[in-house]
């Protein structure tokens, strides 16, 4: 991975853990495990409360009827993806 | 035998849903009733799963025009499933999506249907038939039934139209399940039976909802929680128009409520209801704290607790919340209206409802103590932070003794058993629970731990 997509990816780590107060470093989020359910755990709760700070701090909005969605909160891998593909700031 | 029609709609080419921007007719609804009908297996009690509002909503009056009973579970876990299962042996899932028939036997919402009947005719239906179960926790571990008749559902939902000046213009987004109470009366049940049409989406991200609500023509209602709204005002672009919002679930702040008329230019209704009753009163946030019960439907203090009884309440009911009741010289009726007036101070200390998802801290501990290899263990509602808003989620924490599991293993146990929104977060592993000599938990005991445990767990904690 670039350098550029590993700082990406560590600010995102870094927006999920301040956002839902996780009781864990943004660093001991496992880049590929799942978000969802089993792996870090989030529900669909956590999965707005992300969506907002992305929006926010990306410039974009998160939509469910996006194909990719699922795939999208697969992991912190492919939410950082998303995030570089569309992010408009 | 008094029985009341299926849906309200006086012509067969009214649109009674907008799937997407396409209008669906009475009609042509009426044949895919007829149809799924048809279909159905023998099994007389139903898991509807379909997450299009719209196929939920046939496959719901297939159900009722065939005597079918719907079961409306808190949640979905397998462990839940199970006890469907134990209720009625006979349940079937109705789905509309790969993979999600919840390890029952499904029903696959059919991909085609004939074409529209010529001459459809609208179903009366008998207003004593049980159409659905709506279960609560309890506190032994087994959900509660409650049993769901046609009229009551029926009356109430069309008080609270009356209530609320729904018309059969209006046209309704819901961003909360039909599978829950509150989502089944006022996305679907309501708009059917004033003879509105409702939206086939279950939006979720503010854009989604943005863009289910410029699907519909005005006036639009939009059916939502103070956790969607909150997230739609956070959006810095403009918010397509609203003629009325609703929010349920969960207390809205008067801010959230002003922020939301203010950028919507619409009214805010919040809705006051209990599984038990369903919807019981409304309030306008921004107009003050009183909330105003439906008409006639009357509340009665008994000692401590809050009785509901009138309207389309069926038995009178044990309110679980802590509730005054006001009004003028202290009649709790207001002959005018034939309403009620009360304030809101809370739920019961064993209640929990976190994001309008509702179960008892009893039952929870049940479940814990119930996973293998759990020796004690107990679920606590940490106390509200002053500064919070109403409208921010608490999380559970639960104290749990298994010396023999790892934190994985019994969060792998519990997903099974309970609703991901009531995961302990966090879930502290202790080496004994401060019971005292009777074998009871303290709560003073309990919070004096927990405090110690945070104050390590603060001080360990990775920059």
């Amino acid at each position: 991975m670039s350098d550029t997509n590993q700082e990406l990816q560590n600010e995102v780590a870094g927006l999920i853990t301040s956002a839902l107060n996780l009781d864990i470093s943004p660093d001991a989020i496992e880049p590929d495990a799942p978000l969802y359910g089993e792996g870090l755990g989030l529900d669909s709760i956590d999965i707005l409360e992300v969506a907002l700070v992305v929006s926010k701090r990306f410039g974009f909005q998160l939509r469910s009827d996006d194909a990719d969605n699922v795939r999208v909160f697969s992991s912190l891998a492919s939410l950082t993806q998303h995030i570089a593909a569309n992010r408009t700031k | 035998m008094s029985s009341l029609p299926l849906i309200a709609h006086r012509r067969m080419d009214a649109v009674m849903a907008w799937r997407g921007s396409t209008p669906v007719s009475v009609r042509q609804f009426l044949s895919e009733v007829d149809q799924v009908a048809g279909q159905l297996p023998p099994g007389r009690h139903v898991l509807n799963l379909c997450g299009d509002r719209y196929r939920f909503t046939v496959a719901l009056m297939a159900c009722i025009v065939s005597g079918r009973v719907s079961l409306l579970p808190a949640g979905h876990t397998p462990e839940m499933i199970r006890q469907m299962q134990r209720y009625a042996t006979d349940v079937f899932s109705i789905t509309d999506q790969d993979d999600c028939g919840a390890g029952l036997p499904v029903f696959r919402y059919p991909e085609s249907l004939a074409r529209s009947l010529e001459n459809p005719v609208i179903p009366l239906i008998d207003s004593d038939q049980v159409i659905a179960q709506v279960f609560t926790s309890g506190s032994t571990g087994m959900p509660i039934p409650h049993v769901k008749h046609w009229g009551s559902l029926v009356r109430g939902v069309r008080a609270g139209a009356e209530r609320l000046r729904i018309t059969p213009e209006h046209a309704l987004v819901g961003t909360v399940p039909p599978q829950h109470l509150y989502g089944l009366e006022f996305t679907v049940l309501m708009a059917l039976q004033i003879g509105a049409a409702l939206h086939s989406g279950q939006p979720f991200y503010p854009a989604d909802i943005c863009a289910a609500l410029a699907d519909l023509p005005r006036p639009r209602v939009l059916v939502t929680t103070p956790y969607h709204l909150r997230a739609l005002l956070a959006e810095p672009s403009s918010l397509p128009a609203v003629d009325l919002l609703l929010s349920a679930t969960a207390p809205l702040s008067q801010n959230l409520a002003f922020a939301a008329e203010t950028r919507f230019a619409s009214p805010l209704f919040e809705i006051y209801g209990c599984t038990e009753t369903g919807q019981l009163a409304s309030r306008r946030t921004t107009a003050g704290a009183r909330w105003q019960t439906l008409p006639q439907v009357h509340l009665r203090r008994e000692g401590e607790a809050v009785w509901a009884e009138g309207g389309h309440i069926e038995a009178a009911t044990r309110l679980n919340d802590d509730i005054e009741l006001v009004g003028a010289a202290d009649l709790t009726a207001d002959l005018a209206t034939g309403s009620a007036y009360f304030l809101l101070h809370g739920r019961h200390a064993d209640l929990v409802n976190i994001a309008g998802k509702r179960t008892s801290l009893a039952y929870l501990n049940h479940q814990l103590n119930a996973v293998p290899g759990v020796r004690d263990g107990v679920f606590l509602l940490p106390p509200e932070d002053e500064g919070d808003a109403p409208e921010s989620i608490r999380r559970l924490t639960a104290l749990v003794v298994a010396p023999e599991l790892t934190p994985a293993a019994l969060l792998h146990a519990l997903r099974e058993r309970i609703d991901p929104l009531f995961l302990p977060r966090p879930l502290l592993f202790v080496a004994a629970l401060p019971r005292n000599a009777t074998g009871k938990l303290p709560s003073q005991a309990v919070l004096a731990l927990l405090a110690t445990l945070q104050s390590q767990t603060a001080n360990t904690r990775p920059a």
